[in-house]
């Protein structure tokens, strides 16, 4: 492996470390589980693409996750409202998302930003760790605002609505407003990844996203299976080092001559075999 | 003063399951009433709390709290008023926070959850209420709630619902999941928290002796009525024997005497 090929597996690390951190918020801090993101990383993605080849590629970030959070809104909606079970809320918005997202690209599965400039052409002069850097000051920025918040009265409501709807809806708490909330605040945060992921790769793809929610949940168990601590802290890193861990191991598939194709199937192994060894050690104490 | 005027709930109307859970209950309460709730399985007492903290809405009539029309409100708004207590004691904390954040919460109830940073501010207040609970939880803020036992969660529910002082508390069976001496020792902390801070309170018990013991109103329900009111001097004199009788000739319900009590 030489240096492109671990700074490549870095730079996509931290970003899909951004999308597991919004994932974060939805499967563990409400423990909900949100298919929406398979749908809102690719309006990440077509947004930063329109934006970015009219070139306004840090515009284009601010409305890709105002995109995001819409997209997170409506899933909310959807299962507080509508009582609408959380996992066919967010396949229903996924699959809704899929003909607006063809839409923003104007009816096209996929765009080029070949010859656009990106987020990171200002820093080219620090070439080649230009991108590594500036990913990497997202997360940062990213895992600050999520440590302060979920440490705020909000984020420890936040916190108790997935850990017992009941006693929060008793302590005069409205429960539908904190789920439409996370799931907005998570969903932005996917679409902020996918639009970083646009303007890396210089295109977008309308299957970008297919896969996101296994690759979010692959790095947030991981993660959380290495490093088994509760305090918000070092979730947030948990979470951070999973998916750079992910990212890794996809790589090292990649150069032992694993087709691209397969990458799909890797990654669901590795969440089946993340999941069954944290059950299975478990029941083997109880013994 | 907490007033219920007509109320009526049925389940499943116009379908062969439809049944009438509560019909026409009327009743008043002033503040500091503690009313005790007797009844056998389906006589309408969970319906009536669920019914007085927005669960379950009112076909009919109207529920007042201190001047408050409450009928149409949501069960979050209410329960900015309304201190709640299950069966299950693990139904009114959080298992993954810690003992300090689950007072917290609580001590937010009814003001706007801000982006304000969670602090040990209010640390000493907090081991002061948990002193008074007399279970050594004192130490122990930075536990996590889900290693507590149930006696321990229950009671620490307790001091959570009314940390921030309700006017009206429901105990639905707050003690039917604990052993014996745990139930004594959360009942007796209820009602001191209760008459301390003069709160109105409602209480459904399986328990005859405890339904006389503690309080000072008995209702009796069944099929959604309440077939009989216990006040004042009636009440006082009477003694467990009389409202085993009187309940099981009041409900014709005979069956299950030695169990009463």
């Amino acid at each position: 492996m030489n240096l492109t090929i671990i700074l490549g597996a870095l730079e996509l690390g931290g970003i899909f470390a951004i999308m597991s951190l919004g994932l974060y918020m939805s499967y563990k801090i409400l423990n909900l589980p949100d298919l929406t993101v398979d749908g809102s990383f690719t309006l990440g993605c077509a947004v930063s693409a329109v934006f970015t080849a009219h070139s306004f590629p840090y515009m284009s970030l601010i409305f890709a996750f105002i995109a995001g959070t819409l997209a997170g809104i409506v899933t909310g909606i959807l299962t507080t409202k509508f009582k609408i079970m959380p996992l066919l809320a967010g396949i229903l918005t996924m699959t809704g998302l899929y003909s607006i997202n063809l839409a923003v690209m104007g009816d096209k599965p996929n765009v080029s930003l070949l010859g656009c400039s990106t987020i990171f052409t200002p820093f080219d002069s620090f070439d080649p760790y230009h991108k590594l850097l500036l990913i990497g000051f997202f997360v940062l920025l990213i895992c600050l605002f999520l440590y302060y918040f979920l440490r705020t009265q909000l984020g420890l409501a936040l916190r108790a609505c997935g850990d017992n709807e009941d006693m929060v809806r008793a302590s005069s708490i409205d429960t539908d407003k904190m789920k439409i909330l996370g799931l907005a605040i998570a969903n932005g945060f996917v679409a902020l990844a996918g639009a970083i992921y646009t303007q890396h790769q210089m295109f977008s793809d309308i299957s970008n996203g297919t896969g996101t929610m296994v690759i979010g949940l692959a790095s947030i168990i991981v993660g959380l299976t290495f490093i088994k601590k509760d305090k918000i802290s070092y979730q947030l890193f948990a979470v951070v080092f999973g998916a750079i861990f992910y990212r890794f191991i996809l790589t090292i598939a990649l150069q032992l001559g694993l087709p691209s194709g397969y990458l799909k199937l890797l990654s669901a192994v590795l969440v089946v075999l993340a999941i069954a060894s944290t059950n299975i050690t478990r029941r083997k104490r109880k013994c | 003063m907490l007033e219920l005027q007509d109320i009526s709930v049925i389940f499943n109307e116009r379908t062969v399951n439809e049944k009438k859970a509560l019909s026409s209950v009327n009743f008043q309460l002033q503040k500091g009433d503690f009313v005790t709730i007797i009844g056998s399985n389906g006589a309408g007492k969970s319906t009536l709390f669920q019914v007085i903290s927005g669960a379950v809405l009112a076909k009919t009539g109207k529920i007042i709290l201190n001047g408050k029309d409450l009928t149409s409100l949501p069960e979050y708004k209410r329960s900015r008023f309304i201190g709640r207590l299950f069966q299950d004691p693990l139904k009114g904390t959080a298992p993954s926070m810690t003992i300090e954040e689950n007072l917290s919460l609580a001590s937010q109830r009814g003001k706007h959850f801000s982006l304000k940073l969670f602090s040990h501010k209010h640390k000493q207040e907090m081991i002061d209420a948990l002193k008074s609970l007399d279970l050594g939880l004192e130490n122990r803020l930075e536990a996590k709630v889900g290693t507590l036992s149930g006696g321990q969660r229950q009671a620490l529910t307790l001091l959570m619902a009314t940390y921030v002082t309700p006017e009206l508390l429901l105990l639905d069976e707050h003690t039917a999941a604990l052993d014996p001496k745990t139930a004594q020792k959360v009942l007796s902390l209820s009602s001191k928290l209760i008459e301390k801070h003069q709160i109105t309170t409602l209480m459904i018990t399986h328990n005859m002796e405890d339904a006389l013991k503690y309080g000072n109103k008995t209702f009796i329900m069944k099929d959604g009525h309440i077939i009989a009111y216990l006040e004042g001097e009636t009440r006082q004199k009477m003694t467990v024997d009389e409202l085993i009788h009187l309940y099981s000739t009041s409900t014709q319900d005979y069956n299950d005497k030695i169990l009463l009590r």
